[in-house]
């Protein structure tokens, strides 16, 4: 049992219980698996209202928050009030909630759980008294010892010599009791928010026109792209929503082949979905986020050609991913392999940067490679010579000069299917016909021998 | 050795066609002697690829590869590069016959961006709107140390046609002609 409602509780269940002992008290339990993730993220979002009571705000523990309300109760009429208003805000949003103020930290938190309230100024002592040992914050093994020893009460603690306290338990408890009371300080740490990289603009009227749309999306990206240059950010993924008088909701997503806050390019990539998106009757608002960033340093701008043709390349890359997807827009990059399959990898360009190849040394490789295709071969030829004949693609080619053999062994370390056969002897043919191709021989593999010759490339 | 590669300079902002068995060999010695970007677009389906390791010096790092899944994709994109003022040439292998109206919509946009196009067809695919044809062809060398190629000039929108044999071993922008003992000099015909 992770967590549990009012009802159940008062029908004797506790956190932590089994579930099968749960349903035994209770059988008309009903359940669902906690998500533990979006708990986070609605304590989080949380976290942010109840920033209307006080700035410092911060999350305490995994259920709770706490707020340092210093000098603002009176702005809400008083501490009674203030928590009259909370309580009422939650109750009308649906949850249930309860809550405590005191003059410290640690006082706040046991009172928040072991019974609600507020303790008026200069009666903490009192207030949290009667509160368990439990509350202060300690581990299970230290309660349970104090319980033992007949300490339940934090008054109980508060009367006993601090120096065999601290020398028993150890600093902790008595560091506890002291943010409890007071004489440690312990101050909210509230968390930064992220920035966020939206903007959205609603109309008094709503507007069907494609300039329109374009010309508030203007707007909303000058604002996002202000944002994104003060935390020197680029966008990397734009969604545009745009919500109708009838409640629906278009969606325009784009990404970018490079990370960019260039308001006037990014909007020319939007014009091709917004002319897709259905007006209804009017769009009455408009929300823009950039919810995939990356890192973007200022650039000096106005260097020249190279930088203008990178930018135009870029926004080529843009355009082309978008349409045809950025997993199809792609780059040879060089590989550490002798295997030919292998030795250089397709990236994505967006993703990826251009890299010089090593410098080329051995055997000559061809221009263009493919799948081994079977090549047939006339007759037994000498084992270990290239045939001096063959067909390949149903045309017929006389062996004029042949160049190798290259002998490459696969990599054991990697079991590819297509190297199962094992050793291959590449050569380089030139034919009479004309076409110079790369041919291979496996000369470990078990069929019959004038199947072991295939074509993988073809030279310039 | 200026004056003889200048004779294979494809005019820029146009869009030119290369058929044949040899046509892959020929836009990558374009490609090499292109300064720039370099977007070699090709249909999903192909088998083939650009082999890194044996592709001429200085063209790998400037290669991009787009795999368009059909072939309006395929023109759609050839024509977006060729629009664009970032690429110096772009080369495209489409699997269907150009039509008129593609060949027309791929010079205008070469002449909008100032990029030059190469399409690689098959066999009596192009269009007539292409500036320049050139059937090529590898040819058996005499020697071992000779890799030549047949480029023939099939079509020319301004000029003469006409043949040439060259020597080129795929790996610098350098190129031989060799002395050709060729008996059509100046062809007689016309322009297509």
């Amino acid at each position: 049992m992770h967590c549990l409602n009012v009802a159940a509780e008062s029908q004797g269940l506790q956190r932590g219980m089994a579930l099968a002992d749960a349903r035994a008290i209770c059988p008309g339990l009903v359940t669902r698996p906690a998500d533990l993730a979006r708990e986070a993220a609605a304590l989080a979002a949380l976290r942010r209202w109840v920033e209307r009571y006080s700035p410092m705000v911060a999350r305490d523990g995994a259920d709770g928050l706490v707020a340092d309300i210093t000098g603002v109760p009176h702005l809400f009429g008083g501490e009674a009030d203030l928590r009259g208003d909370l309580h009422a805000r939650l109750t009308r949003a649906g949850m249930s909630a309860t809550s405590a103020i005191a003059e410290t930290r640690g006082a706040a938190h046991a009172l928040a759980r072991h019974g609600e309230g507020i303790v008026e100024e200069g009666a903490l002592t009192d207030g949290i008294g009667p509160l368990p040992v439990t509350a202060l914050r300690i581990d299970g093994d230290t309660a349970q010892a104090l319980t033992r020893m007949g300490l339940k009460r934090i008054s109980d603690l508060m009367a006993q010599p601090r120096a065999p306290l601290a020398r028993r338990f150890g600093t902790g408890l008595v560091l506890r009791l002291d943010q409890a009371l007071g004489h440690q300080p312990e101050p909210v740490s509230p968390e930064a928010d992220l920035p966020q990289f939206s903007a959205r603009m609603t109309f008094p009227d709503p507007i069907g026109l494609q300039a329109d749309v374009m010309k508030g999306l203007a707007r909303l990206l000058e604002r996002v792209c202000v944002a994104l240059a003060q935390h020197q950010r680029g966008a990397r993924r734009l969604r545009l929503e745009l919500h109708r008088v009838d409640h629906e909701t278009a969606q325009v997503e784009i990404g970018l082949a490079r990370p960019m806050r260039d308001a006037g390019r990014i909007k020319a990539l939007f014009t091709k979905g917004v002319d897709e998106v259905d007006a209804g009757f009017g769009i009455e608002a408009l929300r823009l986020t950039a919810h995939v960033t990356e890192r973007l340093a200022p650039e000096q701008i106005g260097q020249g050609r190279p930088l203008r043709q990178e930018d135009a390349l870029a926004d080529l890359f843009s355009t082309l991913g978008n349409r045809l997807g950025f997993d199809r827009v792609l780059r040879l990059l060089p590989a550490q392999s002798d295997i030919p399959e292998r030795s250089f990898i397709i990236a994505p360009a967006a993703h990826s940067a251009p890299e010089e190849s090593p410098p080329q040394c051995g055997p000559a490789r061809p221009i263009t490679i493919f799948p081994p295709e079977p090549v047939t071969t006339r007759g037994g030829g000498r084992p270990g010579h290239p045939p001096s004949a063959f067909r390949w693609r149903r045309m017929a080619f006389t062996t004029l000069r042949a160049t190798g053999p290259e002998r490459i062994a696969p990599e054991w370390w990697f079991d590819d299917p297509a190297w199962r056969t094992g050793l291959r002897d590449y050569w380089r043919i030139e034919t009479r016909e004309g076409p110079r191709l790369w041919l291979f021989h496996t000369p470990q593999a078990a069929a019959w021998a004038a199947q072991h010759w295939f074509a993988q490339g073809e030279f310039a | 050795m200026a004056d003889e590669a200048a004779t294979f300079a494809l005019a820029p902002a146009r869009v030119h066609e290369a058929e044949g068995p040899g046509r892959r060999a020929f836009a990558l010695w374009q490609a090499a002697r292109h300064d720039g970007p370099l977007i070699w677009a090709l249909p999903a389906h192909a088998p083939h690829l650009p082999m890194l390791r044996g592709l001429p010096e200085e063209v790998g790092a400037r290669l991009h590869v787009i795999r368009p899944g059909s072939e309006v994709d395929l023109l759609w994109s050839v024509e977006e590069c060729l629009r664009s003022p970032g690429v110096a040439l772009v080369i495209a292998e489409p699997s269907s016959p150009l039509s008129l109206i593609a060949g027309r919509r791929l010079q205008l946009a070469a002449e909008t961006g100032q990029t030059t196009g190469l399409m690689l067809i098959l066999e009596g695919q192009g269009s007539n709107a292409a500036e320049t044809r050139w059937q090529c062809a590898p040819l058996a060398g005499e020697s071992r140390d000779s890799t030549l190629h047949r480029w023939d000039l099939k079509k020319n929108k301004k000029g003469t046609l006409r043949f040439w044999t060259a020597n080129w071993n795929g790996k610098t922008s350098a190129l031989h002609l060799v002395p050709a003992a060729g008996k059509r000099d100046q062809s007689a015909e016309t322009s297509r």
